[in-house]
């Protein structure tokens, strides 16, 4: 396990520093998240221009192989400006789904055009009652010929609006809470019996609920050994988790940075308030829940590509604990030390707060992964 | 009983109402004339809000001023819109635990709060410092909520220290000219007066050039710029004032002794911001949602770890409202707050913001969704996932403001330092 970026790393986080710099202010972004999608087309063709969508996905399908560590110096960049570009969605859910679960043709046929910022994807899974339990499916997929017949309803699936396929998952056997049973599905978004209700999340992305409606998919259509998915979606959403970790590690380093300058700067009683100890200690403690958290996530992603599935395990829920606690802190306390303008929707701290705040809440919270890694101790 | 068919109402679950039996835990031991009390109370309430107005205080939902003003004039009607007020001027002569079960159970029935510009803040200072002819003008105003009132304190350089604003009075004939910006102030679009600090002099002391204007919103100069905040709402305003005119009787008390009023005022009926009875109500409806909440079949309030939360933070409140009690007490002896009435505002709000922290927890992935006309009157749409959710995520992002307004909890800390502690 290593503990310091390879020179690939290096110039990987330089240039995406960069893209957000440059590319990605405050207002810029205010402005991404006004357009149509709630993300600009062409930051997305530019990040195929930079081997970006290509990072984790296999050479043979026109990728570039990087490691689950290459993907979180991304998003860890990513995380400093909230970008709000449907990486997590497409790639690190979609894309990375498709490579796992899926066969050569499917694989040749989506991946290479995935790569070049041709195909979106999003993964429909989260249902309206299932929490943070991933094997809840309720959606019924029933074979009829060489065909599926898709019945159900998900929720807060992330970029659904600008897919051009979803990946699905829905159950083919079993009851609801079941682990075996569940199939998934790659389906093109056009299909008839769609109904999509699209609506911006408060961090600033776009997500639906969608209705499944006899909707017909091919048998060509399934992904991976059927009623075998909860596998790969545990998978991949343990991997999931990790980079959304890094991308809360970027937030976070950004949100004390601008902390800090802020009390550096204002002034109250004839002095920066920076000066007061207090305030000190407590950009202090907002510094060390970003170093302990950021350190947590590398170790998890330099893992998880090596681990069995309970090292695997522990190593993704402590990541996901700890950035949780983190997060709340570092967005709180970044609020509080900012005072009254921490509340405005002109600064940028409170959307830093909302992003860590809801990278909590998804794929599950402190509580969730603290039982989960409790279950092996 | 009222409140249980209400409940089913809204929410149509048995499993909720097997369980509001077992929160109905009293806590409180009442004497037979309390009890009779708390029902008289509480039947007022069920009479006097409406289902509409309910909802929308419990779930967080924008409040219009016609709703708050519609409660207040009722309140009024009744003789309780004062119950801080000595009996001279329209107080109840309630006793303590009187006045703590007429909060809880306003808070319980979903009233909205009464705005506090108005009975808890400006009036003290006017029965104190007031002339007669502003008490006699004003305060009866007050009791019919037939003005409106805000705050006008903060500037954009004076937030903590608040001494060093810099909004400026200066006296020409029998009229003050009044120029600078104050922000922060809550609801200033539906006020029509504002009690402001100005600075008068500049000499000596900062605290020492400083007065209290009451002045009129209604006329040329006065600008109202709304601020929105992270949850996306626009209750706060910037106050810009330009040439603005207050004739010199509108200036409470002594010129350059406006920051000794407005010290009184933070000594006043402080036992309101713990608002105690507001999280009692917010305790009942985190377990509510807990309870239509599911994890593999389980209700979230069957969760130890989750109830072990609801709990601590049910200890807090316990806690606060015990010292709420003692500081009625002391206040009805005679004695006033003093500075461990911060307490209160440092705990009231930690419980407060814990129970959001409880709330946005309890409603799993519907955090997320982001409709921010759904809090608005009118809005008649199917709601994003379960109904209770969608003010949830919102109100957790704005009371962060709690600990900040009002004198920080670090301002507050450093009164009782320094006036209980002696450094």
């Amino acid at each position: 396990m290593s503990f310091t970026f390879t020179e690939d790393q290096k110039l990987l986080s330089e240039s995406a520093d960069r893209f957000v710099l440059d590319d990605y202010n405050f207002e810029t972004r205010r402005k991404i998240i006004g357009q149509d999608g709630g993300f600009d087309r062409d930051n997305w063709k530019k990040f195929a221009e930079l081997g970006w969508l290509a990072l984790p996905i296999a050479e043979e399908y026109g990728g570039l192989g990087g490691s689950t560590v290459d993907t979180a110096v991304l998003l860890e960049s990513f995380g400093r400006g909230l970008v709000v570009e449907p990486y997590q969605s497409c790639i690190v859910l979609g894309a990375e789904l498709l490579q796992f679960a899926g066969n050569v043709e499917q694989k040749s046929q989506y991946l290479p055009s995935i790569a070049e910022g041709k195909t979106l994807l999003s993964f429909a899974h989260i249902e309206p009652t299932s929490r943070f339990n991933l094997c809840h499916i309720r959606t019924r997929a029933i074979k009829q010929g060489d065909c599926f017949i898709i019945d159900g309803e998900k929720a807060i699936v992330h970029n659904a609006e600008t897919a051009d396929y979803f990946i699905l998952s829905a159950r083919t056997e079993g009851d609801t809470n079941d682990e075996e049973g569940i199939t998934l599905f790659l389906v093109p978004s056009s299909s008839s019996g769609i109904k999509m209700r699209s609506y911006p999340t408060i961090d600033g992305l776009r997500a639906s609920e969608i209705c499944f409606n006899s909707v017909k998919v091919d048998q060509q259509q399934v992904l991976g050994e059927l009623n075998k998915a909860a596998e790969y979606i545990q998978k991949v959403v343990d991997r999931a988790c990790v980079l959304l970790c890094a991308e809360a590690a970027g937030a976070m380093d950004t949100a004390v940075k601008l902390t800090v300058d802020y009390i550096k700067n204002r002034e109250q009683f004839g002095q920066a308030i920076g000066s007061f100890q207090v305030l000190q200690h407590r950009a202090v403690e907002m510094l060390g829940a970003k170093d302990f958290s950021r350190a947590l996530t590398y170790r998890a992603a330099g893992a998880i590509d090596q681990s069995n599935a309970s090292e695997r395990t522990r190593a993704v829920s402590a990541a996901k604990v700890e950035m949780g606690r983190s997060g709340k802190l570092i967005g709180q306390e970044g609020i509080q030390l900012h005072g009254g303008m921490g509340m405005t929707d002109d600064m940028p701290i409170g959307h830093f707060f909302k992003r860590l705040t809801m990278i909590d809440a998804i794929f599950g919270n402190v509580d969730f992964h603290k039982k989960r890694f409790a279950q092996i101790i | 009983m009222w409140l249980q068919c209400v409940l089913v109402a809204v929410w149509g679950s048995p499993d909720y109402l097997r369980l509001f039996k077992e929160s109905e835990v009293m806590d409180l031991i009442l004497t037979p004339e309390e009890e009779k009390f708390r029902d008289e109370v509480r039947a007022f309430v069920a009479e006097n809000i409406t289902e509409d107005i309910r909802k929308k205080t419990m779930t967080g939902f924008r409040l219009d001023k016609e709703d708050h003003e519609s409660w207040q004039k009722k309140l009024y009607e009744k003789g309780w819109m004062a119950p801080g007020w000595p009996v001279e001027y329209g107080g109840t002569g309630w006793s303590p635990m009187q006045k703590h079960i007429f909060e809880e159970e306003c808070a319980a029935g979903g009233a909205p709060p009464v705005i506090a510009f108005g009975v808890t803040m400006v009036a003290p200072v006017i029965m104190a410092f007031g002339s007669d002819k502003q008490k006699e003008y004003y305060l009866p105003r007050i009791l019919k909520s037939e003005d409106w009132w805000c705050q006008g304190y903060s500037e954009p350089g004076s937030g903590s220290d608040l001494a060093s604003l810099r909004t400026k009075a200066v006296l020409k004939g029998d009229h003050y000219i009044v120029n600078g910006q104050k922000t922060w102030t809550s609801l200033a679009q539906h006020a029509n007066l504002m009690f402001c600090l100005v600075r008068t002099s500049d000499e000596g002391k900062r605290q020492e050039g400083i007065s209290f204007l009451l002045v009129d919103m209604n006329q040329p100069g006065v600008t109202v710029q709304p601020i929105k905040t992270i949850d996306g709402s626009t209750e706060v305003n910037n106050v810009f004032l330009e040439d603005v005119k207050v004739p010199v009787e509108n200036r409470v008390g002594e010129e350059n002794k406006g920051w000794t009023y407005a010290k009184y005022l933070l000594g006043h009926e402080r036992t309101s911001i713990a608002a105690v009875g507001r999280s009692k109500a917010q305790i009942k409806r985190l377990k509510t949602i807990a309870s239509a909440e599911e994890h593999n079949g389980k209700a979230l309030i069957h969760d130890q770890a989750f109830r072990e939360k609801i709990a601590d933070i049910e200890i807090d409140l316990l806690a606060l409202e015990s010292l709420v009690l003692r500081v009625l007490s002391d206040e009805s002896a005679g004695k006033g707050p003093g500075p461990e009435a911060s307490f209160l505002k440092i705990k009231g709000t930690e419980v407060q913001q814990g129970i959001t922290e409880l709330l946005i927890e309890a409603i799993g992935n519907y955090a997320h969704p982001f409709i921010p006309e759904s809090m608005d009157k009118g809005w008649n749409e199917e709601p994003i996932g379960p109904e209770y959710a969608s003010s949830i995520a919102p109100h957790y992002f704005n009371w962060r403001k709690a600990s900040i307004y009002g004198g920080s909890n670090e301002i507050q800390k450093n009164i009782i330092a320094k006036a209980v502690l002696g450094f």
